[in-house]
């Protein structure tokens, strides 16, 4: 089936496979590897992504799900390459990432959550994360990233 | 201003932060273009014999081969005293062992065509556990006779504890659990014209997989680039060369073809070699004033089906004493093979494990005596005036300050606050315990008795580049390097290019394990430099008709002392004259010995046996610290891995060999709510063993924090009449060691 995806705001066209996963699209169609695949269970995160500004795990979307809508990956947050957005930024700054495996996730995760709470305590930005793992980091300076991130305090 | 021991951010960020990482799977290189797929087809069952009919799968749509252990014409491989199959060859002995590869021209061709291998298992009778594989009435390898493949029996002798007034005897369980980094295994690679074959692999050694490859291929080194792209964590899991980088060797010859290879996280969680898996068995003795006079710890490994790496038990022998001088230390070790997946190296190998005996063996004789568990570390404590001190075992460790290192914990936490508030929450019969866990531990680290290797260029234009044996995978080491090697030479950091990991550029290294990254290669490096600096000196000397001797380095420019008038030589001007390289190997072999001090704080719901870890302070120290960002990090890291494993990791099988917990579903990394922000405390006691002073710190913090967990779930229960529960401390483990105390009294 041929499918049409806004991604990072150009429309991607292809003819794929009807089982074929949003995150492989992503990867294999658009060619933005930023996105990677954790698990097969989506309980890691890895593949976090925003559809239509939402998050959503991509290992669990169809690409035909997305067909005819816009979907933000990591590679589509910043514009210039001094022009970061305030997580990457943020992640950087407090040490967020360790091996970065998980770190595409764990930002577009984190674009999501603030989105939806601008100034979150530490507890909730730790519940807002429970969907994304990270094997490195011990989550402390994640949270602080985030903390970071949304103008407020961090505990170094 | 020296940078050294000031908080950089890191290097490495920069593209992990913007387009994200390269790692193998994103690997879009010429030489892989066309590559085919491929997948391994893994047995479901953990013990029968096998055949297997290919035909079908080669009819599906896409199939470039299907290849069975009677396809393969490669040499036999030996794991410990057995061979090992690099597909299964008539039997099968665990659920993940691959035995056949499919290669498809489309990705999503790999299991439609996975699922048409026919594979006839005959079941055979099945050891899943240490206790069936010591009874011996199933045998894995009929040749050898017998389930135990290594056994170091020491001299035990009961008349060691005579004249304790105390002695008592527990077997601990240090459960089975999987290192499951994020990036699971993955491979790409491919034979070129000239004959070579380029394996882009997910290690954390390219030059010991290089060895192990063309070994397994039967070629000559030189015959084999391995390269290294971004590797998504390790944990140790990632050291060795799987049996599958081979077989991927030989069918891409085979086959003519590239291939890529990545494997899921359900064959990742039964197929990556596990860690941990051992039963030690601890017996203490002492006086009723807190001295402890004799110690026993008896080991025994569970090796999985192939015995692959024998040293875990080794070294948990070797560390079995750990803070502690006792008079009188009796250790011996076995391995045994069983039906699950073969365990080898995870974080802090075999340390963690002699940290998790000795420290549950001090608070069971605390309890007994009743005694703090605190002092009777203090008690037993090895003296900052002992050191070097030579351990019973057969350790020399270097320098240590353990009874400061518990202190400063104990205070940054509010300890008699904490147990203050302990004996209030019993006295008002509080449903929520209160559990207070300490954990004292010293470790090995740069323990391999290998070296590193470190290789330094000054370009023309002043830049530098380095190349280093060690071969990191998110420990941040770039950064820590160039820092050093920017204050080192006086270049900055934005000058300098750390290159690692592919053979083609650094030939000889050993890697990333054992925390030995920047004691090893970090001094590696420093030596290097600093015959750059010699070199150079000779020739700014020329050029300013100065004696060497009266040259100093500044900040990148090499000058006469005290004559800043007369001018100075820059990195660039001398490089563009003449070739500035130096080429080292550093290391004698002689490890560090890291320790610190951890206390976990934990409420336990005695309802309903849910335990939350409330707050974790931790002294973790490794000498002299460069990078406070990346030292932290490692910390945080290890602190949040070591209380998963006393918390919640655990990877199961039932009697059948099955195993339980085969998806993230199933098996329980531990996320963001579950952990509390740490505490860290600072301490800074250098080693004399390295140019830096430096020991390792990526593994510490995992082995001073799953005892400590441990410790305080027990500690919160140890008023109901609870002296012991083994690990992970789960609501179900907890509820029912709460029942049984409640039974027995």
């Amino acid at each position: 089936m041929k499918v049409s995806i806004e991604i990072n705001g150009t429309t991607v066209s292809e003819e794929v496979e009807d089982r074929t996963l949003l995150v492989h699209f992503v990867r294999e169609q658009a060619g933005l590897t930023a996105t990677n695949i954790g698990c097969d269970t989506t309980s890691c995160g890895a593949c976090t992504v925003l559809l239509d500004g939402e998050s959503v795990k991509s290992c669990t979307v169809l690409a035909a799900q997305a067909d005819g809508h816009a979907v933000t990956t990591l590679e589509g947050l910043h514009g210039d390459e001094g022009d970061l957005h305030p997580l990457q930024r943020a992640f950087r700054e407090e040490h967020g990432l360790q091996c970065g495996f998980c770190t595409p996730g764990m930002i577009m995760a984190s674009v999501s959550l603030l989105e939806g709470n601008p100034k979150p305590t530490r507890q909730e930005v730790r519940d807002g994360l429970e969907g994304n793992l990270c094997r490195c980091t011990g989550y402390h300076n994640i949270v602080n990233a985030v903390m970071n991130a949304s103008g407020q305090e961090v505990q170094r | 201003m020296s940078i050294v021991g000031t908080r950089v951010v890191r290097i490495e960020d920069h593209q992990l932060i913007t387009r994200g990482g390269t790692y193998v799977e994103d690997l879009r290189v010429e030489a892989l273009t066309g590559a085919v797929h491929a997948m391994f087809v893994r047995s479901p069952v953990a013990h029968a014999r096998v055949t297997v009919d290919a035909s079908a799968a080669l009819d599906a749509p896409g199939v470039v081969a299907v290849y069975t252990a009677a396809d393969l014409d490669l040499a036999p491989h030996k794991a410990g005293p057995v061979v090992e199959p690099w597909l299964a060859d008539g039997v099968v002995r665990y659920v993940g062992e691959p035995v056949a590869l499919v290669l498809t021209e489309e990705r999503y061709q790999l299991a439609d065509a996975a699922e048409l291998v026919d594979v006839d298992y005959d079941p055979l009778d099945v050891v899943a556990s240490i206790d069936a594989a010591l009874t011996g009435e199933t045998v894995l390898f009929p040749d050898q006779g017998t389930n135990v493949l290594q056994a170091g029996d020491g001299e035990f002798d009961d008349a060691a504890f005579a004249g304790c007034e105390v002695v008592l005897s527990h077997t601990i369980l240090n459960q089975r659990v999987a290192p499951a980094p994020l990036e699971v295994r993955g491979a790409a690679c491919a034979w070129g014209e000239d004959g070579r074959l380029t394996l882009w692999l997910s290690t954390q050694n390219a030059q010991i997989s290089r060895a192990t490859v063309a070994k397994g291929l039967g070629v000559e080194a030189a015959d084999v680039r391995v390269v290294t792209p971004d590797v998504g964590g390790g944990f140790g899991a990632k050291i060795g060369t799987d049996p599958e980088s081979v077989v991927l060797g030989w069918a891409s010859k085979r086959s003519g073809r590239a291939i890529r290879w990545v494997e899921t996280r359900s064959e990742n969680l039964v197929s990556m070699t596990h860690g941990r898996a051992q039963q030690n068995t601890v017996t203490i003795g002492g006086r009723r004033d807190g001295t402890v006079l004799a110690f026993r710890l008896e080991v025994v490994q569970d090796a999985g089906a192939y015995p692959r790496t024998m040293f875990l038990p080794t070294l948990t022998e070797l560390m079995a004493t750990g803070v502690y001088h006792f008079p009188k230390v009796e250790t011996s070790n076995r391995a045994v093979v069983t039906n699950t997946t073969p365990i080898a190296a995870y974080r802090g190998a075999g340390r963690p494990e002699a940290t998790a005996a000795i420290e549950r063996a001090m608070d069971l004789f605390a309890a007994e005596i009743g005694m703090d568990p605190a002092e009777v570390r203090r008690v037993n404590f090895i003296r900052p005036d002992e050191f070097p001190y030579s351990s019973p075992t057969g350790a020399t460790y270097d320098t240590g300050e353990y009874a400061k290192a518990l202190d400063q914990v104990l205070e940054a936490a509010g300890y008699a606050d904490l147990r203050a508030e302990q004996a209030r929450r019993r006295e008002a019969g509080d449903p929520v315990a209160l559990g207070l866990g300490l954990a004292t531990y010293v470790e090995i680290t740069g323990g391999d008795s290998g070296g590193e290797s470190g290789k330094i260029t000054v370009n023309p234009d002043g830049s530098v580049t380095a190349w280093t044996g060690s071969s990191p995978h998110g420990q941040g080491l770039d950064s820590t390097l160039a820092m050093l090697l920017s204050d080192q030479l006086g270049v900055p950091m934005d000058r300098i290019t750390i290159r690692h990991g592919d053979t083609d550029e650094v030939p000889r290294a050993i890697g990333t394990f054992g925390s030995r990254s920047l004691q090893l290669g970090g001094s590696a490096l420093r030596q290097a430099a600093d015959q750059v600096i010699e070199q150079a000196r000779a020739l700014a000397a020329d050029r300013l008709e100065a004696s060497p001797d009266d040259l100093e380095l500044s900040e990148g420019v090499f000058g006469v002392r005290g004559a800043p008038a007369s001018g100075g030589v820059t990195w660039a001007q001398i490089a563009e004259q003449t070739d500035l390289t130096a080429d080292v190997w550093f290391g004698d072999g002689s490890p560090t010995f890291p320790f610190g001090a951890h206390l976990a704080v934990v409420e336990v719901d005695t309802l309903t046996g849910k335990v939350v870890l409330k707050r974790i302070i931790a002294c973790d120290d490794a000498g002299p610290v460069v990078n406070p960002l990346a030292f932290q990090g490692q910390r945080h890291g290890g602190l949040g891995q070591g209380a998963a494993q006393a918390l919640l990791e655990v990877m199961n099988y039932d009697a059948d060999g099955n195993p339980t917990t085969a998806t993230l579903a199933d098996y329980s990394f531990i996320s963001a709510p579950e952990l509390p922000d740490f505490e860290l405390v600072d301490s800074e006691t250098p080693t004399t063993r390295n140019l830096l002073g430096v020991k390792g710190i990526g593994e510490a913090a995992t082995i001073g924090s799953t005892p400590a967990v441990h410790n305080a779930v027990v500690d919160a229960l140890s008023h109901l009449g609870v002296r012991h529960l083994d690990m992970p401390t789960t609501p179900l483990r907890v509820w029912q060691a709460l029942t049984e105390a409640r039974k027995a009294n």
